[in-house]
């Protein structure tokens, strides 16, 4: 098991920046395939602030996220949400554990057979005993806060990649959750898209106080959404400091990662862009 | 070489009795959430219609053109020893016993079963199964429970149905078209039907129905997160299920007969 002495450190650091972690991770590892996946990830998460988790494509990012909300088991380690170390739940009591969560995940994962209303509104039926017209005045509410007002009746397969996402968003936001889990919220789409996307994220986190949890290898457009990076690097966090922090890091494989930026003609200015046109 | 051969057989084996037990342990786990609440009626709704009234053209079809061809048979075979009056009682056992609850069951596989096998797997692969799992909803008990239980419930009634059509459609052929006396058909059938063929044959369909929904729903639950995986899942649960069902009518039948 890999153990970088920086990586407690840099867990415990993030923690005592901000209020008591909301999840923490310890010694998490993870096999898949035959493959080892996680190798001991040590991570605190800061309750009500945004926390990004960069790493390479197939660098098990993902899988750290569905540990945190228990889709995967670790191995071997623990994962603490509120000091509840939900890897030794039952699924009844992981199912109330969930209730404080929610996540977008890379698809968006809406329900194919159910238009965005029904989406949205999937949560609150499922695991409310509102009101027909009270669920409404939600979905609509959350709808118009994402930008999707009057896209009720649409399938997804009708929706562009940007509009799935805020839809996916609204799903996530419908709730109320403490915390949502962004599964790399912007991939596939353009860069205009992304930065709305992105900003749409920092603007209801802001609005609702809710921990965002997002897995991204979106350099450097992450910094300025972030309240603190981690890097996952061969199965373990090898840094976690605030979004400032982080980018003066002296760790020579985070260094080469966060300065390999985007190449200059894919940043455009969106002068290709029609305009009006929206994700 | 014939290590390597022992070895081989050795790891098929395991890994056969190890999908098994995982079959068993995704069934057991169906029923469980099938009896506990909430209880998703309007979901179980919409599985039948899915699986009964949309499956119920190709029932009708294939329920007619078998008691056509059982009465083209029937009749030629019975004819030797004459003894055409037998007709609509050749006719009816053998779609009561045997034709209606297999070949419905093989028909509902084909059309519905490699459906359910698609749609789950698609969700599976989508992430829409484990979007339900984060939402604290449990995909056993929302989306695999109401599949089978609109499986057991909508089996015998197709079958049924199959029953009726193949029977009219060997008195067309039999009655209408070669001859043979109205009442014997009839009189034939109602002297060598039994409850007990009827029962068995409803018995046989509500096994099938869960035969179908249970493997079809396995292998698009435990798809692999491909294209190529989802068409390997779809062809082996199709495959699967209409070989259980053979095998599984031959030991209901001795056990029947």
């Amino acid at each position: 098991m890999k153990t970088p002495l920086g990586q407690e450190f840099a867990a415990t650091k993030a923690a005592g920046a901000a209020s008591t972690p909301v999840i923490r991770l310890r010694g998490v590892e993870k096999t898949l395939g035959g493959q080892p996946v996680l190798q001991g990830v040590n991570l605190d998460v800061p309750r009500g602030k945004v926390t990004t988790v960069i790493g390479k494509s197939g660098g098990g990012k993902s899988v750290l996220l569905k540990h945190m909300i228990g889709l995967l088991k670790p191995d071997r380690g623990q994962v603490l949400v509120d000091e509840v170390d939900i890897t030794r739940l039952g699924s009844h009591e992981l199912n109330e554990v969930r209730k404080k969560f929610a996540m977008l995940f890379q698809s968006a994962a809406l329900f194919d057979s159910l238009n965005v209303f029904e989406n949205v509104a999937f949560p609150l039926r499922e695991k409310t005993k509102m009101k027909e017209a009270e669920i409404e005045r939600k979905v609509l509410e959350m709808l118009e806060a994402v930008g999707l007002t009057g896209m009720g009746h649409k399938f997804p397969a009708e929706l562009s990649g940007g509009m799935r996402k805020r839809a996916g968003l609204a799903r996530a936001l419908v709730m109320g959750p403490e915390i949502i889990l962004f599964d790399e919220p912007t991939t596939g789409l353009d860069p205009l898209l992304a930065r709305t996307i992105n900003d749409l994220i920092v603007e209801t986190q802001r609005k609702f106080g809710f921990t965002a949890v997002m897995v991204s290898h979106e350099i450097p457009e992450i910094f300025g959404i972030s309240d603190y990076v981690a890097m996952l690097l061969d199965g373990v966090i090898v840094e976690m400091a605030p979004s400032e922090e982080f980018q003066r890091t002296r760790h020579p494989a985070v260094r080469e990662f966060i300065a390999v930026g985007p190449r200059p003609e894919v940043v455009t200015s969106g002068e290709s862009r029609r305009p009006g046109t929206h994700a | 070489m014939v290590a390597s051969a022992v070895a081989g057989f050795g790891r098929t084996t395991l890994g056969l009795v190890g999908e098994m037990g995982r079959m068993m342990v995704f069934l057991i786990s169906t029923v469980a959430w099938m009896v506990r609440p909430p209880f998703r009626f309007l979901q179980v709704l919409k599985q039948i219609h899915f699986i009964g009234v949309k499956s119920l053209f190709v029932i009708v079809l294939t329920g007619a053109f078998t008691g056509m061809v059982l009465g083209l048979q029937g009749y030629y075979s019975l004819r030797k020893f004459g003894a055409e009056g037998w007709l609509g009682s050749a006719v009816a056992l053998s779609i009561i016993r045997e034709l209606g609850p297999v070949l419905s069951a093989l028909m509902v596989t084909g059309r519905a079963g490699s459906a359910m096998t698609a749609e789950i797997g698609i969700m599976r692969i989508t992430e829409q199964i484990d979007a339900l799992d984060t939402m604290a909803v449990n995909p056993m008990q929302y989306l695999i429970a109401p599949k089978v239980l609109a499986s057991v419930l909508i089996m015998p009634m197709l079958c049924s149905i199959f029953d009726l059509i193949g029977i009219y459609g060997g008195y067309l052929v039999g009655v209408e078209l070669l001859g043979v006396s109205s009442g014997a058909y009839t009189s034939s059938m109602e002297s060598s039907v039994e409850w007990k063929d009827v029962y068995g044959g409803f018995l046989k369909a509500i096994s099938f129905g869960v035969i179908v929904s249970w493997v079809c729903t396995y292998k698009g639950y435990n798809t692999t997160m491909s294209a190529e995986g989802l068409g390997t899942a779809t062809t082996e649960a199709v495959v699967l299920s209409s070989v259980l069902i053979l095998i599984w009518d031959y030991f209901v039948t001795s056990v029947l007969m």
